[in-house]
């Protein structure tokens, strides 16, 4: 739980509901009385302080005063912030503990096979398997993600081959997977620029009139740059149906948040361009999948795109490259490890009887034979078409694009006529 | 090789004998461009700042808004890195669109994207997402603008892979090349010469929705014949080529005006054999000099016609500074007399360059000479 989100005398309205456009100026108001909610539920009697009574109030957008919570660090059921939230069904959940379990242990064989060298680099996600599950299991097949390239967990959990996402690290393309096929975006590098691309593409699907959602993803350093304003901006004017989900993992390499925030919480970012917005606790999967539900359901509605901030941890150093005992302290990283957001899903689930011993097990053993399989696919030597370097620049290429293809070509057969 | 319209006194080719072309504006040009293949494809739309109600502040889109609809053309926020990347999403889900970006220098926000995902996206996804978007860009000088108003930013287009880049100098041009442009599977930086933007000219007799546009993209057009000189230039610099053409006559200069059209891909063969005819050569262009498209062009040519030149391949660009306030532009700004200025230093008679002699250097093989009127 983040320790910035406390301290804020602002208290929310309804959850997802749009600002009035005219607030009432002066006074305080109660949440019984707002009536902007989607939600059906009764919220906690909160009390709003006073809007500025010369500007609209941003009511109905701000998040919760701490991150949604539905489990504690220890599985216990909890009530926090979560009224407005249906408690996701069973099947999912179960469905994202294997695929915590699974995509954990896909985490950990990539960082391996970086160490190895059969990779160029891993920026591993272990620790934030609750948003990166949770995000995928939220969209419907048709729907599309905007992925970062910390998110290679979340496309192995929408079910794309793991091979096909380590293409880019492995060497061999840039982009393994057919974005298309796979409703999943190139993971972007350059950060934030890609949640642009996922406002256009929902907004240009919405005019095709297509009922798709897009979840764009960025990190806590991320909402630093200005295409994340840009982005917030354009979706709100053009009502994208966007779900934007800043997985604040604490740390930017290893900038820490107060570099890149003055923000009580990440999550306040879309209350200034009219967006929705959450936060929650992003190792608290029941949570996570709470709120993403309704944020996905919300922007399929047409209401509009919503911003989550999900607070979580980066167990792991940025890369294999990085060095985080220069930046953290073993005792930070020992606090979120108690707050494991695979273990305080299993406990909850073992305490209502949804998954037992032998459920555990076998997921376990899904796992090993999931990284077993790919450890083998990774080990071939890889073969890579040279002349694939110009395939792809223009659909048909230029003549000084066909003069250096041949100059390569030649190249490459004097190369093997000598040996 | 494309010859077209037979030259005159300088300027833009005037319109073939015996047809009454429809007179038209590049500005109106642009317009009907836009119209025509919005009208022949409803995925294509148009969008950037001030370009829905207004019609842009050049009124390129004048009416565009009110005749297609809101959905068609439609004003954005005032982020150019927004609309471009906006653009991005929206060609994946199936549309055309044609951006605005409203000055040159207001395009820079936008150049990560443009850099980094325009241009690469095809690479990126081994051919499989390809982005069909038009970035219309309006550049260079010539109008009095204030800062920041008159850039001529091709060259960082140009130098990236994966984008075309094209730029009209005649009104027919800009209408079929934007046609051309709209309907390319890849990403068009299309730069308009603002300062030709009131031009008058003819568009073509076929201009409608359903025209077959011929290809022009790496076909350079030669707009005057000549013997003795070559004249490269693209986009706002070849009327000042042209009117320079017809004043190098009173010199005995044979000089032929070749316009690339599009920067990318490049016209390699129509620009060498025409070099290979003259053995001179002269690239006109208005951005600055160093590092800049005339820089790749004089190499280019010097790498494949070098036995057929006389003399370097020299450059007339702007100068290496900040695009200067509106009462010095005109001494920045390639004009007629610095081209003139350069023709005359292309070794006529045989006599070597020495403008870039050292003071004290040994005495070269030929006197220097500033002589303008030694045509060979």
């Amino acid at each position: 739980m983040s320790d910035r989100s406390s301290g804020t005398g602002v208290h929310r309205a309804g959850v997802f509901a749009r600002a009035p456009a005219q607030a009432p100026a002066g006074g305080a108001h109660t949440l019984e009385a707002d009536a902007l909610t989607t939600d059906t539920s009764t919220p906690l009697p909160q009390t709003v302080p006073s809007p500025p009574a010369d500007r609209p109030f941003a009511r109905g957008l701000v998040p919760a005063p701490m991150p949604v919570q539905f489990l504690d660090d220890q599985g216990h059921r909890v009530q926090v912030f979560n009224d407005d939230y249906p408690e996701p069904a069973a099947e999912q959940l179960v469905a994202a503990y294997s695929a915590m379990v699974v995509g954990r242990r896909f985490d950990v064989q990539a960082t391996a096979l970086a160490k190895q060298g059969r990779l160029a680099v891993y920026p591993a996600a272990r620790g934030q398997e609750a948003c990166q599950v949770g995000s995928m299991l939220t969209l419907s097949k048709d729907d599309w993600a905007f992925p970062t390239y910390r998110d290679s967990m979340a496309l192995v959990a929408r079910g794309l081959d793991p091979v096909e996402v380590l293409t880019s690290p492995h060497g061999a393309a840039h982009c393994g997977y057919d974005p298309r096929a796979n409703r999943t975006a190139p993971q972007a590098t350059p950060l934030a620029t890609q949640l642009i691309h996922a406002v256009g593409f929902a907004s240009g699907e919405q005019r095709q009139g297509r009922p798709t959602v897009a979840m764009a993803f960025v990190g806590d350093g991320g909402t630093s740059e200005g295409d994340f304003h840009e982005a917030l901006n354009f979706a709100a004017v053009f009502n994208a149906p966007v779900v934007f989900l800043v997985q604040n993992n604490t740390y930017a390499i290893s900038t820490p948040l107060t570099r890149q925030t003055a923000a009580p919480s990440l999550g306040y970012k879309g209350i200034g361009y009219g967006i929705a917005s959450e936060q929650v606790d992003g190792n608290d999967a029941m949570a996570v999948l709470a709120v993403l539900n309704k944020a996905v359901a919300h922007a399929r509605a047409g209401q509009g795109p919503v911003l989550v901030e999900a607070h979580t941890y980066r167990l792991d150093a940025h890369t294999n490259a990085d060095d985080a005992t220069r930046y953290r302290s073993s005792a930070e990283v020992e606090d979120w490890i108690r707050r494991d957001p695979i273990t305080r899903l299993e406990a909850w689930l073992r305490q209502e009887g949804l998954i037992d011993d032998a459920f555990v097990a076998a997921t376990a053993q899904k796992a090993e034979a999931f990284a077993a399989d790919l450890r083998a696919r990774m080990s071939v030597d890889l073969v890579v078409d040279p002349m694939s370097l110009f395939d792809n620049v223009f659909g048909t290429p230029t003549p000084q694009l066909l003069e250096q293809r041949a100059m390569v070509q030649a190249e490459l057969e004097a190369e093997e006529a000598s040996r | 090789m494309t010859v077209t319209a037979a030259a005159h006194d300088g300027g833009i080719p005037a319109p073939a004998p015996g047809t009454a072309p429809q007179q038209v504006t590049m500005s109106g040009a642009i317009n009907r461009a836009l119209r025509d293949a919005m009208t022949a494809d409803t995925d294509v739309v148009v969008f950037g700042e001030d370009v829905g109600t207004l019609g842009g502040v050049f009124r390129v889109t004048d009416g565009i808004a009110r005749d297609f609809g809101p959905d068609r053309c439609f004003d954005t926020p005032l982020a150019e890195a927004g609309i471009v990347g906006f653009a991005v999403g929206m060609a994946m889900a199936g549309f055309r669109p044609v951006i605005e970006m409203q000055f040159d220098a207001f395009a820079f926000p936008a150049f990560e994207q443009i850099a980094s995902h325009v241009a690469k996206m095809r690479n990126r996804t081994q051919g499989r997402v390809n982005l069909p978007i038009v970035i219309r860009i309006p550049f260079a000088g010539g109008i009095g603008g204030v800062e920041h108003h008159c850039d001529s930013s091709e060259a960082y287009y140009a130098h990236t892979p994966g984008l075309k880049v094209v730029t009209p100098a005649t009104v027919e041009d800009a209408y079929t090349l934007l046609r051309e442009a709209i309907n390319d599977p890849d990403p068009v930086i299309f730069m308009e010469p603002k300062r030709l933007y009131w031009s008058k000219g003819s568009l073509p007799e076929d201009a409608s929705p359903d025209a077959q546009i011929a290809s022009s993209f790496g076909r350079a057009a030669v707009r005057r014949e000549g013997i003795d000189v070559t004249l490269v230039a693209y986009g706002p610099s070849v009327d000042v080529a042209m009117q320079a053409a017809s004043a190098a006559m009173g010199s005995g200069w044979s000089v032929e005006v070749v316009d690339l059209r599009t920067l990318v891909p490049f016209d390699d063969q129509t620009v060498v054999a025409s070099v290979r005819k003259t053995g001179r050569c002269v690239v006109v262009h208005e951005a600055q000099g160093f590092a800049g498209v005339g820089a790749e062009i004089a190499a280019r040519v010097q790498e494949r016609a070098f036995h057929s030149l006389h003399a370097p391949v020299l450059r007339v660009a702007g100068l290496d500074i900040p695009y200067p306030p509106p009462k010095l532009e005109h001494l920045h700004l390639p004009g007629v007399e610095r081209v003139l200025d350069a023709i005359a230093r292309l070794q006529w008679d045989d006599q070597a360059d020495a403008l870039h002699l050292p003071e004290s250097s040994p005495a070269c093989d030929s006197p220097a000479s500033d002589s303008k009127g030694g045509a060979a």
